[in-house]
């Protein structure tokens, strides 16, 4: 068998034409794509859930906890290390992960959506209310080190854009071999029929929760790599509009692949900006519109149109 | 034969319903074993208890030595005790073969790293001869939603048998298969769990079916067991002809087993 699948080599690829557009785009678009790729990474938690049917419009909760750990790091013990801070990101996401997964593997449906909801939006209050931590205007970041090394301006730029496209493709080959794996199997036959799963010997509890973990996981990493993009974080990370909008991606994209919501991030970002250009005070409708129409014609999304598009494209194909 | 499971004064009430009453079975290995009874005389909540999914209120369920009363399902699963039901319990968006695949992956999940590909060819290999076994493998490619209640049925059972079980609980296996249908079904059955010489123990409402292929059966009447052991002496039992299976029912020559099983193979 390869060691990679499809979806992987096209991941591995993705890399130096990122490298490339990085020097073709324009600023202001690869700051766009840059932003991104931490934002997708939160989509991609999202749809890693929903391939369990399991809907969480609470995910803002661990962006804002990676967020706020690179946040806190640099403010109160002067760590401006990406990796430092990574680690820290995730060892704090999985002991809270870990903890709140006791309860939230138990619900479903519904009651999954609104306890997510919930917590995340304790975290909001939390912080908005915060005096040391900015309240609800946030603080600045410094820009990221790395092992001891601080690249200022451009280069500084340049270096993060890079480590993030590394890291956000390296997580969603971990993540395309997660779904792949055993643990990946069972969630997509919990969504299914529960039932059937614990009369096969699984627990549908058990694998409910390491999902729930390693969607929180990516998540911050996301949270981490986008703030320290911006330099600035705020408890709207956590506000129940933001886990919005990462539920928004995957329907906009769909489950198909670990990479539609990556693509589907990117393809939200930049129709908000057409969008807000074109109708300012209106902008929110188009975006209405558009997730109307996705859901009328297109139910699995814009990553459905793509596989179309293969499939038609490999039927012509001659015959060899 | 070695007794596998063994159960001693097992009791189930919900609130003033008494629904099991002093349950007391023993079952070998191997052994195929026929349970009637009218709707609600106990037989499902029997089995509910047996694999977990309803705790007992008291009373003892030894298997192989062990007592397993009120351990979660799963652990009753992968400890050997599996089962089918009424109405198939099936992953009805994915195909046979998906179906059939989860089964495995599930049955082979701690030999497997979590980034290592679930399935492989070896294991699609495996999943077709299962479903060989049943004589299902052509319906392989389509999905749950698309077969006849029959094959949901197969394929139900078929699911069952992967954790390679050595006592496997067969709820109403022909419910919903039609009555010409039924001797050749439970044949194929039968000759499919018999090769993994797995016990087996079938509820059924039909005694023709119960005469042709359980040497031993156990009669329920409201939460009791009225009568355990040979086919024969059970389906002549003064009490079970009043209670369950009625006065009118004559008893036809024991249908040749070996007949069915040629036609079904045919």
């Amino acid at each position: 068998m390869k060691f990679f699948d499809k979806t992987e080599w096209s991941l591995l690829y993705a890399l130096p034409v990122l490298i490339i557009l990085l020097f073709a785009l324009p600023t202001w678009l690869v700051n766009y794509v840059q932003v991104s790729m931490g934002m997708g990474l939160v989509a991609l938690a999202v749809m890693i859930q929903m391939r369990a049917g399991l809907v969480s419009f609470g995910q803002g909760l661990y962006f804002c906890i990676g967020g706020y750990t690179a946040g806190m790091a640099s403010k109160f013990w002067n760590i401006s290390d990406i990796f430092v801070i990574l680690v820290i990101a995730i060892v704090v996401t999985v002991a809270v992960s870990g903890i709140l997964g006791f309860l939230l593997r138990r619900y479903r449906e519904i009651f999954f959506a609104m306890l997510t909801l919930a917590v995340s939006m304790i975290l909001f209050a939390l912080l908005s209310s915060s005096h040391e931590l900015g309240s609800t205007d946030g603080f600045n970041l410094p820009q990221a080190s790395y092992l001891g090394w601080h690249p200022e301006g451009e280069t500084g730029s340049t270096v993060l854009f890079i480590l993030t496209a590394i890291l956000t493709l390296a997580c969603a080959i971990l993540i395309n071999r997660f779904l792949r794996g055993p643990i990946g199997k069972i969630i997509e036959a919990i969504r299914e029929n529960e039932l059937r799963v614990e009369y096969l010997g699984a627990s549908a509890h058990v694998s409910v929760h390491v999902l729930y973990m390693i969607a929180a996981t990516i998540s911050a990493i996301g949270g981490v790599l986008w703030s320290m993009a911006l330099g600035h974080v705020t408890p709207e990370m956590a506000n129940w509009t933001t886990s919005g909008q990462f539920v928004f991606i995957v329907i906009l994209a769909g489950t198909g692949n670990v990479f539609a919501p990556l693509v589907g991030t990117l393809i939200l970002e930049v129709l908000r900006v057409y969008a807000v250009e074109i109708s300012p005070n209106t902008w929110q409708m188009i975006l209405g519109i558009v997730m109307l129409l996705t859901i009328v014609f297109l139910p699995k999304g814009l990553w459905s149109l793509f596989e179309r598009f293969v499939k038609r494209l490999s039927s012509k194909e001659p015959a060899a | 034969m070695s007794v596998i499971l063994e159960t001693k004064g097992l009791e189930k009430t919900f609130d003033a319903v008494v629904a099991a009453h002093n349950i007391n079975i023993s079952i070998d290995a191997a052994e195929v074993i026929g349970v009637i009874g009218s709707n609600g005389a106990g037989k499902t909540t029997f089995v509910n208890m047996v694999t977990g999914y309803l705790t007992p209120s008291s009373g003892e369920i030894l298997f192989q030595g062990k007592d397993i009363a009120g351990l979660p399902t799963r652990e009753i699963t992968q400890m050997g005790i599996c089962r089918s039901f009424q109405i198939p319990q099936l992953f009805p968006e994915l195909t046979v073969l998906d179906n059939l695949l989860i089964a495995l992956t599930i049955a082979n999940r701690g030999r497997k790293g979590w980034l290592t590909p679930a399935v492989d060819e070896a294991l699609t290999d495996k999943a077709m001869q299962i479903l060989a076994r049943f004589k299902i493998e052509e319906h392989a490619d389509k999905l749950i939603t698309t077969l006849a209640q029959g094959v949901r049925k197969l394929v139900d059972i078929a699911m069952a048998t992967v954790p390679e079980p050595s006592l496997l609980f067969l709820d109403e296996p022909t419910s919903g298969v039609s009555a010409e249908e039924k001797m050749s079904f439970m044949a194929t059955l039968i000759d499919a769990l018999q090769a993994t010489d797995t016990a087996v123990l079938f509820i059924e409402h039909d005694m023709e079916l119960i005469e042709a292929f359980a040497p031993r059966c156990i009669a329920f009447y409201e939460g009791t067991i009225l009568a355990d052991g040979d086919t024969a002496g059970v389906l002549d039992d003064a009490k079970v002809r009043e209670f369950v299976i009625g006065s009118e029912f004559h008893r036809k020559a024991t249908p040749d087993v070996a007949d069915i099983r040629e036609q079904a193979k045919g």
